[in-house]
C-alpha cells in the first residue's frame, strides 16, 4: 500500500463542461449509462447506491415527465464539500444534471439547496441563466430550477427531500416504491448528490477506465473529503479512495488524534487502536466526506451527547424507533453519567439502538446506532465517569 | 388588505396556487417579516386552499420558518460538534452581553434575535454564525463584537 | 382487471396473493395476526409506528408489514426472535412517551396500546419516562372532544381521519423530532379551531389521547337528585350498537334491552329520539315541498337543492367551509334538538312537570351532539333544551358501573307521548335513511300512493358508496300537487365530510341538478358516529346498517306520517308543519364561521 495519499483534481479542475455535454448528446443514453455503471461510481452523499444503476432504472420507466434532482441539502455534521463544489465549479454540477437529464429522459432538473446556503443563490441563478442559454444553442431542452430548504437535516433523505419540494413536511416516505419509479410529484426521478453529478460528468469525458483505476474494488475513484476538528489543516480535499485511517491521520492529524468520526453524526467513531486496520470506503467505513478528528483533550461523552442532541432534534418524528429512540439514547447516557441509571443500562441502550437500526423507517434512525455503539464500545469509561 | 396578505397574494399569483408553492411562499414571508404570523398563515391557507393547521404543521417542521416573532436580524450560532469544540459558547455569551438578551430571545426593539442552529456546514471554519443569510465563519469574541457593532450602527 | 399473483411464504407457509397486497394483508389471509397501531382499515397507509415490523429473509431491515407490498419469492417471519425484540422495544418506547395512568383512564380496557403491552407482558418501564408535564393538562375547551397529549403515541390516525375522511384538517402533525406532536393551528384549543366535533378521530385513536368529554357523573347526579325529573331520549343508531359494549355482535338489535337498562339506571321516563325523527320528516318534507312549490309555481328564487340538517358535525362543517350555501340548509333542528324543547313544553305540560326541574339527557352515537346542545340558539323552551348528551359508549359505561347484566335483561317498551316511532325513524341511523324516510312520506303525500319500491325499501339509496344519487319520477299526483306532475325528483346522499365536500363543490359551481340532498358527517351515517362503540371499520358498520334495516322491517308502522303520536302532537299542539309553534321550537338558523 502506498504511504502517501494521492490527491486528485477531478472535481475542482476546470474543464470545458459544455464540450462534454455536447459530446455526450451525440452518444446514446445507454452508452453513457453503461460507462457510469462500468466506472463503479457510487453515490457520494453517503448511502453509496450505484449511480449508473439509478440512472438506468429511471431511464427504463415510461412517463410523460421525469425529473433530475441535485441533492444539495448537505446537512451531515462535518460535511461542507458540496457548498465548496457549488461555489467553485457550479457549472460542472449543472452540466452533470443535464447529462443525467439526457440519460434518463428528463427535461426538468431541480437543485434542492439547503437554506443555510442561501447566500449561494444569486451566483447560482446567474450560472443557471448562462447555462440555459448554452443548452439552447445545443438545442437540448433542459431547465434547471432551485428549491430552497429551510433548515431540516432529514430533507437530505431523498424521499423527505421530495416531500419538502412538494410543499409538505419533510418526512421520508415508505419504500418501495423508490424514487426512480415514483419520485417527485409521483414521477420517475433520479436524486443525485452534488459531487456524484460532477463525477458522472467527468466519467462521461474521460471514460470509465481512468476512474476505475483509482480506489479499491468496492470503492472506485476518488472522493472529496471535508476535514475538520483537531487538525492543523481543516478543509476540502479530493483524495483517492482506499486509504486506511492511519494514512489519513498521518496526513491530517495533529499528532495527538485519539479518534476519528468517519461519516459525520450518522457515521462511525474509530479509536486510535483501529486506525491501521480501518479502510475508508464501502468495504470498510464509508463516508459522505465528513472526517472529524478528535485529540485527547476532547470528552467523548460531550461528543456523543452533541450527536444525539442533533439527531433528537432533527429526527422527523414520524416513526417510533427514531423519534423516541433518539430521546431515550440521549437521556439515557445523561442518566448513566449522573448515576441515575447503572452503567449496565448502556447495554440496554445498545440493544435499543440495534432495534433502531433495523426497524426505523429511514436512514436517519437506522444510522443513529453507528455513532452510539461505536463510541460506547471504544470509550465506555468516558461515558460512564 | 394588509401588507402580508398582499405579499402572499402576490407570491401565489407568481408561483401558482398549487401545493409546491407553499415552501417558497413561507420563505418569502420570513424574508419580509422575519417570521410567519397567524395572519400570514391564514392568508396562505386561503390562497392555496389548504387548512391552516396544515400550513402551520408544515412551517413548524422547518427550523428557519419561525412562527413566533423574530427580530430584523436573526443571529444563528452553529452549535454542532466542531463549532462547539471551537468555542461557540463564548460567542453566544459575547452576543448575549452585547444585546442584553438570552439565547432564544429577541431584543425589545425587535432588531435582533439570538438563536442556535444545527450544523451550518462550515465545520472547518468554526465557530460560525449566520445573520439572516449572511455567513460569518471563524468568529472570535473580538470579531463578533465588531460584526454586531456594525449591525447596531446599521439600524 | 386481472391481477398478477405473487407467491411468497409467511412463517414457512406458501401463499399466493394479488400483486400490490401488503405483507399485513397476506398474513391475514393465512390467519396470522400481525399487531398494528398506526394502521387502520379505513385510512391510508402510514408505516409510522413500526410495531408491525416483520423479518424478511435476506433483508437487512425489518419491513413494516402494513406499508410493504409483497414481492415474488419473499420469505417472511412474523414472530422471529428479532421481530419480537424489536416489537417489544417499540411498545416500550411508546409507553415511555405515554402517560400510562391506566387505572383511571377512560379508555382502560379499550386501549390498543394497553392490549399490546399486556400481550408482551411489559410491566416495569425499562426506559426513562418522557411524558412532558405540560402535556398532562388535557384540552377540555370543546364540549365534545377531550384532547390529552400525554396519552398520544403520534400514530397520526386522527390526522389522517380529520384530513382524508373528513376534509376538516383541524388536526395536523406539527413540529419535528422530540417536539413532534399532533396539534391544531397555532396550538389553539380545540374549541377555537375548525373542528366539527364529529369524533371520528376518537373512534380511531388507539389510546385515550382523544376521547369524548364525558358527563356520566353529572347524569348520575341528576338521576339521584330527588328534585329533578330526568327523561332520556335514544337516537336511532344506538340500538344496533350498544350491544357491542357487552360483547355482542355488531348490528345486534337490542332496543328493548336498552330501554330496560335505562329504566334500571333510574331515568324517570325513557323516550325516543325516533319520535322526533318522524317529526323531522313531517317538517323537513313539508319544507322541501314548499321550496319546490315556491320555485316551480311562484317562480321565486329559492335555495335548492335543500340540504338535510340532522347532523351537527355536518352543520358546523358547512358553517366553516360553505357559509355561502347556508340558505340551502333545511331550517329543521336535528331530532335531538326537536326533542328537547318539546320535552320541556308539550311533554312537561302533559305529565304535569315543571320544566325548570326537568333534565333532558340524550343517548347519541355522536359527539357533535354535545356541542349542538350547547349552541346558544338551542333554548327554544326557555331553558337549555337538552341538558346532557352521552355517547353510546358512555351509556355502556354507565350500565357497567351500575352492575346491570345487559344481556339478561328482558325487553321493555319506551314510555308514551314522546316514545312512539316508526321504521322510517329507525333508518335515520344509516346513510340514506333520512332520504328514504322523507321519500316514503313525501311521495305518498303528493301522489296518495306508497313509494314505488318493493316493501317500501328504497334500495338504490342504501349502501356504503360515498356519494349516492337517484331520481324518482313523480306522476299521477293529487290535484293540489299538480305542479309536481312528471317531475323527476333528483336526490343525492353523502356520508363522511370528504364526500360531502364533493357534492358541495358541485353545488357551489352550479353543476348539481339535485332537489334534495342528505348529508351525514360520519362515514356510513350515524351508525358510524363518533360516539359509537369501538373499534370501527366497514365490516362493523355494514352489520350495524343491516341491524337498522331489520329493525325497520320489524316495525308495525314504517312511514313517519303514520306515527299516531306525531298526528296527536300536530292536532293538539303544533297544529301544522312549519306552523308558528314549529317555527319557534323546531326550526333554527345558522351562522357563518371562519374558514380558517
Amino acid at each position: 500500500m502506498e504511504k502517501n495519499i494521492k490527491k486528485v483534481d477531478l472535481i475542482f479542475g476546470k474543464v470545458d463542461y459544455m464540450a462534454i455535454v455536447e459530446q455526450s448528446l451525440k452518444r446514446t443514453r445507454d452508452e453513457i449509462i453503461l460507462d457510469v455503471i462500468d466506472s463503479g461510481l457510487r453515490g457520494r452523499g453517503g448511502a453509496g447506491f450505484p449511480t449508473g444503476l439509478k440512472w438506468k432504472f429511471a431511464k427504463n420507466e415510461e412517463a410523460d415527465q421525469k425529473y433530475v434532482i441535485c441533492n444539495a441539502d448537505e446537512g451531515e455534521p462535518g460535511t461542507f464539500k458540496d457548498r465548496e463544489i457549488l461555489t467553485q465549479v457550479p457549472e460542472k454540477v449543472l452540466a452533470g444534471m443535464a447529462l443525467c437529464g439526457y440519460c434518463i429522459g428528463a427535461s426538468e432538473g431541480y437543485i434542492y439547496l439547503r437554506g443555510e446556503y442561501n447566500f449561494l443563490l444569486p451566483s447560482l441563478h446567474k450560472h443557471i441563466d448562462e447555462f440555459h442559454k448554452k443548452l439552447k444553442a445545443l438545442k437540448f431542452d433542459f431547465t434547471i430550477r432551485i428549491c430552497s430548504g429551510s433548515g431540516a437535516y432529514v430533507c437530505g433523505e431523498e424521499t423527505a427531500l421530495m416531500e419538502s419540494m412538494e410543499g409538505k413536511r419533510g418526512e421520508p416516505r415508505n419504500k418501495p416504491p423508490f424514487p426512480t419509479s415514483h419520485g417527485y410529484l409521483g414521477k420517475p426521478t433520479s436524486v443525485n448528490n452534488v459531487e456524484t453529478l460532477v463525477f458522472a460528468l467527468m466519467i462521461a469525458q474521460e471514460g470509465p477506465e481512468k476512474f476505475k483505476e483509482m480506489g479499491t474494488f468496492d470503492s472506485r475513484g476518488s472522493k472529496v473529503f471535508s476535514v475538520s476538528g483537531d487538525t492543523p489543516t481543516p478543509g476540502i480535499f479530493e483524495l483517492e479512495l482506499g486509504m486506511t485511517l492511519e494514512q489519513f491521520v498521518e496526513e491530517f492529524g495533529d499528532g495527538d488524534t485519539k479518534a476519528v468520526q468517519v461519516g459525520g453524526a450518522s457515521g462511525f467513531c474509530v479509536a486510535r487502536k483501529d486506525f491501521k486496520s480501518t479502510l475508508i470506503g464501502f468495504e470498510g467505513i464509508p463516508t459522505g466526506g465528513s472526517m472529524m478528528l478528535f485529540n485527547s483533550s476532547r470528552s467523548m461523552y460531550n461528543i456523543l451527547n452533541d450527536y444525539l442532541e442533533f439527531m433528537e432534534e432533527e429526527s422527523c418524528g414520524q416513526c417510533t424507533p427514531c423519534r423516541v429512540g433518539c430521546q431515550q439514547l440521549l437521556k439515557g447516557i445523561e442518566a448513566v453519567k449522573k448515576g441515575i441509571k447503572p452503567p449496565s443500562y448502556l447495554e440496554d441502550l445498545q440493544k435499543l439502538s440495534d432495534t433502531m437500526r433495523i426497524a426505523s423507517k429511514c436512514g436517519l434512525g437506522q444510522s443513529v446506532p453507528n455513532p452510539f455503539n461505536s463510541i460506547i464500545k471504544n470509550f465506555r469509561e468516558e461515558i460512564i465517569y | 388588505m394588509s401588507k402580508v396578505k398582499e405579499l402572499v397574494k402576490e407570491q401565489a399569483d407568481k408561483l401558482g396556487r398549487q401545493r409546491t408553492s407553499l415552501m417558497p411562499i413561507l420563505q418569502a414571508v420570513v424574508s419580509a417579516e422575519h417570521y410567519i404570523s397567524e395572519e400570514a398563515m391564514e392568508a396562505i391557507a386561503e390562497e392555496l386552499d389548504l387548512s391552516t393547521a396544515d400550513v402551520f404543521g408544515t412551517a413548524s417542521f422547518y427550523t428557519f420558518l419561525d412562527t413566533v416573532p423574530r427580530g430584523k436580524y436573526i443571529i444563528r450560532v452553529c452549535k454542532t460538534i466542531t463549532c462547539h469544540m471551537k468555542g461557540k459558547d463564548e460567542i453566544i455569551r459575547t452576543i448575549e452581553g452585547m444585546l442584553k438578551i438570552k439565547l432564544g430571545e429577541t431584543t425589545t426593539d425587535k432588531r435582533f434575535s439570538l438563536l442556535q442552529a444545527n450544523c451550518l456546514g462550515w465545520c472547518h471554519k468554526g465557530p460560525v454564525m449566520l445573520i439572516n443569510d449572511e455567513v460569518y465563519p471563524e468568529v472570535t469574541p473580538e470579531k463578533v463584537t465588531e460584526i454586531i457593532n456594525q449591525y447596531l450602527k446599521k439600524g | 382487471m386481472s391481477k398478477y399473483k405473487v407467491n411468497l411464504k409467511i412463517n414457512n407457509i406458501a401463499v399466493s396473493v394479488d400483486e400490490g397486497t401488503t405483507i399485513l394483508d397476506a398474513a391475514r389471509q393465512l390467519n396470522f395476526k400481525i399487531p398494528t397501531l398506526c394502521h387502520h382499515d379505513d385510512l391510508c397507509v402510514a408505516g409510522n409506528c413500526r410495531v408491525c415490523v416483520v423479518e424478511q429473509k435476506g433483508a437487512r431491515l425489518l419491513p413494516a408489514a402494513c406499508a410493504t407490498p409483497v414481492s415474488e419469492g419473499m420469505e417472511i417471519q412474523t414472530n422471529s426472535l428479532k421481530v419480537r425484540q424489536a416489537r417489544k422495544h417499540i411498545v416500550e418506547l411508546l409507553l415511555s412517551e405515554h402517560n400510562a395512568d391506566c387505572t383511571k383512564c377512560f379508555k382502560s380496557g379499550y386501549c390498543e396500546l394497553q392490549d399490546m403491552s399486556n400481550d408482551y407482558r411489559i410491566g416495569d418501564h425499562v426506559f426513562l419516562d418522557l411524558v412532558k408535564e405540560k402535556d398532562k393538562q388535557p384540552d377540555i375547551s370543546s364540549p365534545s372532544i377531550e384532547k390529552d397529549d400525554s396519552k398520544c403515541i403520534r400514530c397520526q390516525r386522527c390526522v389522517r381521519t380529520c384530513t382524508s375522511l373528513q376534509y376538516v384538517s383541524a388536526l395536523a402533525v406539527t413540529h419535528k423530532g422530540n417536539n413532534m406532536r399532533i396539534s391544531t393551528f397555532m396550538d389553539k384549543p380545540m374549541n377555537d379551531v375548525v373542528c366539527t366535533n364529529c369524533g371520528q378521530c376518537i373512534n380511531r385513536c388507539p389510546t385515550a389521547a382523544l376521547t369524548e368529554r364525558n358527563y356520566i357523573d353529572e347524569v348520575f347526579d341528576a338521576i339521584y337528585d330527588p328534585k329533578k325529573f330526568v327523561v332520556v331520549q335514544t337516537a336511532p343508531a344506538t340500538r344496533v350498537a350498544i350491544g357491542e359494549e357487552f360483547g355482542m355482535e355488531p348490528g345486534t338489535r337490542v332496543t328493548g334491552k336498552m330501554v330496560a337498562a335505562l329504566r334500571r339506571l333510574g331515568f324517570d321516563k325513557v323516550l325516543d329520539t325516533d319520535f322526533t325523527a318522524d317529526l323531522t320528516i313531517m317538517e323537513e318534507g313539508t319544507e322541501l315541498l314548499t321550496r319546490l312549490k315556491e320555485a316551480l309555481v311562484d317562480g321565486k328564487e329559492v335555495a335548492l337543492p335543500m340540504l338535510t340538517s340532522c347532523s351537527p358535525g355536518w352543520i358546523k362543517f358547512q358553517e366553516h367551509m360553505f357559509p355561502d350555501l347556508l340558505a340551502n340548509l333545511s331550517t329543521c333542528k336535528s331530532p335531538q334538538q326537536m326533542f328537547g324543547p318539546l320535552a320541556k313544553t308539550y311533554y312537561a305540560e302533559k305529565v304535569n312537570k315543571n320544566p325548570a326541574e326537568m333534565v333532558v339527557v340524550s343517548i347519541m352515537p355522536c359527539t357533535a351532539k354535545k356541542f349542538e346542545a350547547e349552541r346558544p340558539e338551542m333554548r327554544g323552551s326557555g331553558y337549555k333544551d337538552v341538558d346532557y348528551v352521552l355517547t353510546t359508549r358512555e351509556l355502556g359505561r354507565m350500565i357497567h358501573q351500575a352492575g346491570i347484566d345487559f344481556e339478561k335483561l328482558e325487553d321493555e317498551k319506551y314510555d308514551t307521548i314522546l316514545g312512539e316511532s316508526t321504521g322510517a325513524a329507525v333508518i335515520f341511523g344509516a346513510t340514506g335513511g333520512v332520504m328514504e324516510a322523507a321519500l316514503r312520506t313525501a311521495y305518498e303525500i303528493v301522489t296518495g300512493r306508497e313509494v314505488p319500491f318493493a316493501n317500501l325499501n328504497i334500495k338504490p339509496i342504501r349502501g356504503m358508496e360515498g356519494v349516492k344519487e337517484a331520481s324518482v319520477k313523480i306522476k299521477d299526483v293529487k290535484p293540489e300537487w299538480s305542479f309536481l306532475e312528471g317531475v323527476e325528483l333528483n336526490v343525492a346522499i353523502a356520508h363522511g365530510l370528504a364526500n360531502a365536500k364533493i357534492l358541495m363543490d358541485k353545488i357551489r359551481a352550479g353543476e348539481a341538478n339535485h332537489h334534495f340532498i342528505e348529508i351525514m358527517a360520519c362515514p356510513s351515517g350515524c351508525i358510524g358516529g363518533g360516539g359509537q362503540p369501538m373499534p370501527t371499520n366497514m365490516e362493523i358498520r355494514k352489520k350495524r346498517a343491516a341491524g337498522i334495516y331489520e329493525e325497520d322491517e320489524a316495525m308495525v308502522i314504517r312511514k313517519s306520517h303514520e306515527n299516531p303520536e306525531v298526528a296527536e302532537i300536530y292536532k293538539s299542539f303544533l297544529h301544522e308543519p312549519l306552523g308558528h309553534r314549529s317555527h319557534d321550537l323546531l326550526h333554527t338558523h345558522y351562522y357563518p364561521r371562519k374558514r380558517h
